[in-house]
């Protein structure tokens, strides 16, 4: 057994009285890709935003690669390795296409910051963002504004944007959500590309049980902040637990 | 190699390239084009604000931080000139001297600034800056003994910069000290302008503007928006006050009314939006529209008031005191039909 590259140890939140994320403990392995799943509410982004350090724990840490980054900044996170997409689209809109995912990489790839020389000169900068957007089919659209961009290419454009960044550990929270049915594949098609690569580490909120039945090695649920299962997509799904936490207690009875 | 000067941001619009050209051969021939003290003090106040107005710019348009600090560092940078040539005697060295410590003054006291505030809210940090430059503007009326209080400093500027220094005619111009300090005060802002057009296109600009569009994503990405917030601040600052010591050496004088008061502060807010905000490009066109209004309203007016003395109420309305009104209504046309200001209509259009 390999030493898991991401662990919550009781990592609580309490917003007033209420608790939002409930001393969830787990641990995550290098190369897996686990689905976090539960109904609205339950939690996962707010699990996702201590993780990545939007939102400061009331309780508990996070350790990253064997590092604990509970008090550390988002950027810091960032730069220690873990990446995350957004579930309600968050991408610079006044600026085009191409300039988001240039920011991306540009960011990780230079360490210091050049003033004086010209953005635009860059070609190897350039190259690499037009073989990122590529691989989601937004290349045609390089030089579209992003507030131009159809709310289906914005969500491709985010995911795009993780992609770029290329973490050790990727947080997707529902990139599929909002999209069409024929948009969708191109996004599940780069996630399973990531998984097939196998030193990829991907945590995924969804909410598509075929889509983490095809592609989940893992899942853990989240109901009311807590953690209630952990195991094997096909045993967690049919298990009672998840049953309850998606469809209320009477109803799984019937 | 005009794309290396302007650093690959082309005007983008028949129309502002040719607007710009004209601005520029304008003040690059101001001396021989439009002879005369008044018009060389108005080129000269356009080549200084437009770079003052540039670097609001960085700061407002490209990083999207508001700061009322503007004239208090265009100040330091000022009183740096004023208060080196006072102790060192005329020279160039105390104009050197007194650039370099006023845009050094300036950083320090906006990465102090910047330290305090900039990590909360972005109107904490305006609020700051508007307390901090009243207290200064406060603190140079005050010490009188060092600032020469509200009556401010007059002193002297090396003998080849001042009227007295001849050396000849051409195209019927007298060839003076004037003529070379205009030219130092042409080339200084030209210079500046162009590195200021380079750091909003090289990578670190392009920072900014991801900040400014999304700061909480740029964080994600990996970015510190604080340094980089505070980096843009300190630069913005440092070449305002570079843009007071220009002054300073042009005017031979300083005071807290021409380079410290508020109204200035205004001014430049009002450039940069008539010009246009996050384009350097704005800032030429913003300032030369402003100054030239500032300076040939009050004629104008006059004039069309003369003109209309037959008729009732128009010339009063036009009489050359109420410049400020109609400088207003300008005002909010200009924001009412161009809400992108002049250089985002015209790139608008194509």
């Amino acid at each position: 057994m390999h030493q898991p590259i991401l662990e919550t140890d009781g990592l609580t939140v309490r917003f007033g009285g209420h608790v939002a994320v409930d001393a969830v403990s787990c641990a995550f392995n290098p190369g897996e890709l686990t689905a976090i799943v539960g109904p609205n509410g339950a939690g996962k982004t707010t699990y996702f935003n201590l993780i990545s350090g939007q939102v400061a724990a009331s309780a508990g840490t996070v350790t990253l690669q064997g590092q604990d980054i509970t008090r550390k900044s988002v950027s810091q996170r960032c730069r220690a390795g873990l990446g995350r997409a957004f579930q309600l689209t968050n991408l610079f809109p006044g600026l085009s296409v191409l300039e988001n995912v240039r920011l991306v990489i540009q960011g990780h790839k230079t360490g210091r910051v050049s003033l004086f020389s010209m953005a635009e000169g860059d070609t190897a900068l350039t190259d690499a963002a037009m073989q990122v957007l590529q691989r989601v089919r937004l290349d045609n659209l390089a030089a579209q504004q992003v507030s131009e961009l159809s709310h289906g290419n914005q969500r491709k454009l985010e995911v795009a944007m993780l992609v770029a960044l290329n973490p050790r550990v990727f947080m997707f929270d529902e990139p599929t959500a909002g999209m069409s049915v024929d948009e969708a594949p191109v996004v599940l098609d780069l996630i399973a590309e990531l998984k097939r690569d196998h030193t990829r580490t991907v945590l995924l909120v969804e909410h598509k049980m075929d889509v983490i039945r095809s592609l989940a090695d893992r899942i853990i649920v989240l109901h009311n902040g807590a953690l209630v299962a952990d195991g094997d997509p096909a045993e967690v799904i049919a298990s009672d637990v998840v049953q309850e936490a998606y469809m209320g207690k009477e109803l799984a009875d019937v | 190699m005009i794309n290396i000067l302007l650093s690959g941001d082309r005007p983008r619009s028949m129309l502002l390239s040719a607007l710009l050209l004209v601005i520029l051969i304008a003040l690059a021939l101001a001396p021989f084009l439009f002879p005369g003290v008044r018009s060389l003090e108005t080129a000269a106040r356009i080549c200084i604000f437009i770079v003052l107005v540039a670097s609001y710019d960085l700061m407002l348009g490209y990083t999207g931080i508001v700061s009322f600090a503007h004239t208090m560092f265009f100040g330091l940078g000022a009183y740096g000139v004023a208060l080196a040539s006072t102790h060192m005697g005329r020279g160039f060295d105390a104009l050197l001297v007194g650039s370099v410590l006023g845009a050094l003054a300036a950083a320090v006291l906006a990465f102090a600034i910047g330290l305090f505030s900039l990590r909360v809210r972005a109107i904490f940090f305006a609020m700051i800056t508007l307390a901090v430059a009243s207290a200064v503007a406060v603190l140079v009326s005050q010490m009188s003994q060092i600032t020469g209080g509200e009556d401010g400093l007059n002193y002297l500027t090396p003998r080849e910069l001042t009227p007295a220094f001849r050396f000849g005619e051409a195209f019927g111009v007298k060839l003076n000290g004037r003529l070379l300090a205009y030219y130092l005060v042409f080339t200084a802002c030209l210079a500046l302008f162009l590195m200021l057009l380079r750091v909003v296109n090289s990578p670190f600009g392009r920072v900014l503007k991801a900040i400014r569009e999304n700061d909480f994503r740029a964080e994600a990405i990996g970015y510190r928006v604080v340094a980089y917030r505070t980096m843009a601040t300190c630069l913005s600052a440092a070449v305002a006050a570079l843009a007071g010591s220009i002054f300073a050496i042009w005017l031979r004088y300083v005071g807290p009314d021409t380079t410290l008061s508020f109204s200035i502060m205004l001014d430049i807010l009002l450039m940069v939006v008539i010009g246009g905000m996050g384009t350097m490009y704005g800032a030429v066109i913003g300032a030369t529209i402003f100054v030239l209004a500032q300076n040939y309203l009050q004629t104008l007016m006059g004039t069309a008031s003369e003109a209309t003395s037959a008729l009732p109420l128009i010339p009063e309305l036009l009489s050359p005191d109420r410049w400020l009104l109609w400088l207003g209504v300008l005002f909010v046309l200009s924001v009412y039909f161009f809400p992108t200001g002049i250089v985002g209509r015209l790139r608008g259009v194509r």
